[in-house]
């Protein structure tokens, strides 16, 4: 039975009233600067208990239904759940005719829709990209990234610089493209291979910076703050495509990229390096104390994260044709860290999710676009709070041999 | 039994700061043997542990491990996983298992340092790679149905009871394919019957050749299963010998006072 006891009637007092104190100024105050008044708007206070006192009370009962749940479901399974996503692998009558459809949906994308949503389509599978590619950084290894933005920059830098100055074509300039960016991820990889967590995000804040820095300011180098133009559109054997098919070639091109994304790093997941990886990430100090060199699969791990950066950057620079630095800001890292934190890290299928909601949603809701930045923090709140393990939880692949057969 | 030392430990000083917890500590482990370091609490045994295992860097001293039939190797300064690598694995006294990962993804951690599998490899899936991933996933279920836990191959590591989790520590670190293999008070927490258990597994892995040195509180398992015992105390080696001598050196019992020493 839910219950509200006096202690949670207590503390919901205590948050309206921390909710109304710390408001106050901006919803309360509202000064005006030509007339110089200050409009007193009490009122809003009140909306403002209101709502944090029921909010906290939902919690509250949400939290006691939560806990229930679970020692119930202890109490019959003795083990721990099953995730959804492990249930739905799991059962391939359901699985099967559901990743077919899938699958159907972004093959025809192009003729159902006009070419303004496969513009965007395609950019949300480029964040599918990196989001998968960060994962392995920040979601396998548990090395958190804020500069990843950077790599994605030398990939795209790459190309376009190579393009400029030598004409080379997008084809060639794609693997160059991701081992640039994988030579980038070493070079980070380097100093900061004794930090850990805050302090190592820290660093990897500044990398990124550092790299917008010089992209800005270099322009013997870059063209500075006013970017390259005119970058050759990705060939396909020389034959002249009109606007429309070029746009669909390229979501074609992008999709072929988060196939083999997908492909990849599904198996090294669940790979040797993948099993090392995860592994730093469990116990640093255990890992070491089981034979796993801890500076290479460090490397490892920020040389493979980056190569998929550098690979989307060469993919964002011919699919715009024009890049500048203003297109790798720290806003987009965070972007990208959202996609894989509210995915699930360490799952392929919640970033893939994570991605195409995060980039898709603000595409389709123009209309409250003042509030994107606050639905983005609610989100990411709200998902913490109540689904820290992301929208996929990660599952452990089994591994059976030959020759045990079942247990 | 040979009577060749596997590991030889001289001298060996470890410092904090002002503090030493080590002092000069000096001991040959035989090959083939059990050996048991005691001593009361904060003595430095875990210490001694994290020195061997390169966690540590000892202040002075040597270390060396000699693998039978090849020259012997200094440890001192190599790193943890050189440490593994040269035949030397451990577990932990306040276990560290990789909590999220499957009981077999933890043994087959421990069998890195054994296989080669690169990233191609790992995106190929060329034939050389699925064999050792083949023969990887065998010997880490032999090595799970000897300590009893081949039924629990999928679970997740931290969803096992105490007494499994510890077995899980020693497959893991026997994955390495150790020559001496230390274990860091395996019988703590574990009931009568587990520790029988315990007992009976780590004298199915010296008949397989290996040495071992052990840590232990629990007194009953130490001298019915150790072959040699060093007594350490403030960092000292305070004593050595055989379970029957060392049980009444009047110096170990001194160590011991005040704690209730359970002599069966
Ligand atoms: N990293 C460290 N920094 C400073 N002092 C340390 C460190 N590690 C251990 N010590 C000190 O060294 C001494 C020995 O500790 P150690 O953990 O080796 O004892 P122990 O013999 O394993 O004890 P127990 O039986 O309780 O496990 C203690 O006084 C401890 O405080
Ligand atoms: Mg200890």
């Amino acid at each position: 039975m839910n219950v509200i006891t006096i202690k949670n009637f207590r503390n919901a007092l205590v948050t309206a009233l921390w909710f109304m104190f710390l408001t106050f100024p901006i919803m309360v105050i509202k000064v005006n600067t030509t007339e110089n008044l200050i409009v007193w708007r009490w009122h809003n206070l009140l909306y403002v208990g209101a709502t944090a006192f029921t909010a906290s009370l939902l919690t509250a009962l949400y939290r006691q239904y939560r806990d229930r749940k679970r020692s119930q479901q202890q109490q019959e399974e003795g083990t721990s759940r099953v995730s959804w996503n492990e249930r739905f692998f799991n059962t391939p009558a359901i699985a099967r005719p559901v990743c077919a459809l899938g699958a159907l949906f972004f093959l025809v994308f192009p003729l159902l829709f006009s070419t303004y949503q496969v513009n965007i389509m395609t950019t949300a599978l480029m964040y599918v990209v990196l989001g998968l590619g960060l994962n392995i950084v920040v979601g396998v290894a548990g090395l958190l990234n804020l500069g990843y933005v950077a790599f994605y920059a030398v990939g795209a830098y790459t190309y376009a610089l190579l393009n400029m100055h030598y004409g080379v074509g997008f084809w060639v300039a794609l693997p160059l493209g991701g081992i640039m960016a994988a030579l980038f991820g070493i070079l980070l990889g380097f100093p900061v291979l004794r930090l850990r967590g805050d302090y190592l995000a820290i660093v990897t804040l500044g990398f990124g910076e550092i790299i917008l820095l010089v992209l800005k300011n270099w322009s013997e180098f870059s063209q500075g703050p006013g970017g390259i133009s005119n970058i050759s559109r990705p060939g396909l054997f020389n034959i002249q495509l009109s606007m429309e098919a070029t746009l669909n070639y390229q979501y074609y091109l992008t999709i072929a990229m988060v196939l083999l994304t997908i492909f990849v790093i599904n198996r090294l997941q669940n790979s040797r390096i993948g099993r090392a990886l995860f592994a730093l990430r469990e116990d640093e100090i255990a890992c070491q104390a089981m034979g796993i060199d801890k500076t290479t699969i460090k490397l490892t791990a920020f040389a493979l994260g980056a190569t998929w950066a550098g690979l989307a950057g060469v993919f964002f620079a011919a699919k715009n044709a024009y890049i500048n630095p203003d297109s790798f800001t720290f806003l987009e890292s965070a972007m990208i860290l959202c996609i894989v934190v509210l995915g699930g890290m360490g799952s392929i299928l919640g970033v893939i999710i994570g991605a195409l909601v995060l980039i898709l949603l603000p595409e389709y809701l123009r209309a409250f676009s003042d509030y994107r930045m606050l639905a983005f923090g609610a989100i990411l709140v709200s998902m913490m709070i109540f689904r820290p393990q992301g929208i996929v939880a990660n599952i452990r692949q089994s591994y059976r041999s030959s020759k045990d057969g079942a247990p | 039994m040979n009577m060749e030392p596997i590991l030889s430990v001289r001298g060996l000083c470890m410092d904090f700061g002002g503090i030493r917890a080590l002092d000069k500590l000096d001991l040959r482990i035989r090959a083939g043997e059990i050996a048991a370091l005691i001593g009361p609490n904060g003595a430095g045994k875990t210490t001694f542990f994290n020195c061997l295992t390169g966690i540590y860097t000892p202040t002075a001293g040597e270390l060396l491990l000699a693998p039978p039939g090849q020259p012997s190797r200094r440890l001192n300064g190599l790193k943890p996983n050189r440490v593994t690598e040269a035949g030397l694995a451990r577990t932990f006294q306040n276990i560290r298992l990789f909590p999220g990962m499957t009981v077999l993804e933890n043994v087959l951690i421990g069998r890195h340092c054994r296989t080669k599998a690169k990233i191609l490899g790992a995106i190929l899936r060329d034939p050389r790679t699925r064999r050792e991933e083949r023969e990887n996933v065998d010997i880490g279920m032999a090595l799970l149905k000897k300590v009893g836990l081949a039924h629990m191959a999928d679970e997740v590591a931290k969803n096992l009871p105490y007494g499994a989790q510890r077995r899980l520590e020693i497959a893991r670190a026997l994955a390495t394919e150790p020559l001496l293999l230390l274990l860091d008070e395996p019988a703590a927490g574990m009931n009568p019957q587990e520790t029988q258990e315990l007992i009976s597994l780590i004298r199915s892995i010296r008949a397989e050749g290996l040495s071992i040195l052990l840590i232990e509180h629990d007194m009953k398992l130490v001298m019915s299963l150790s072959d040699y015992i060093f007594v350490v105390d403030y960092g000292r080696k305070i004593a050595e010998g055989v379970p029957e001598e060392v049980r009444i050196n009047p110096v170990v019992i001194k160590a011991y006072l005040g704690e209730e020493v359970d002599y069966a």
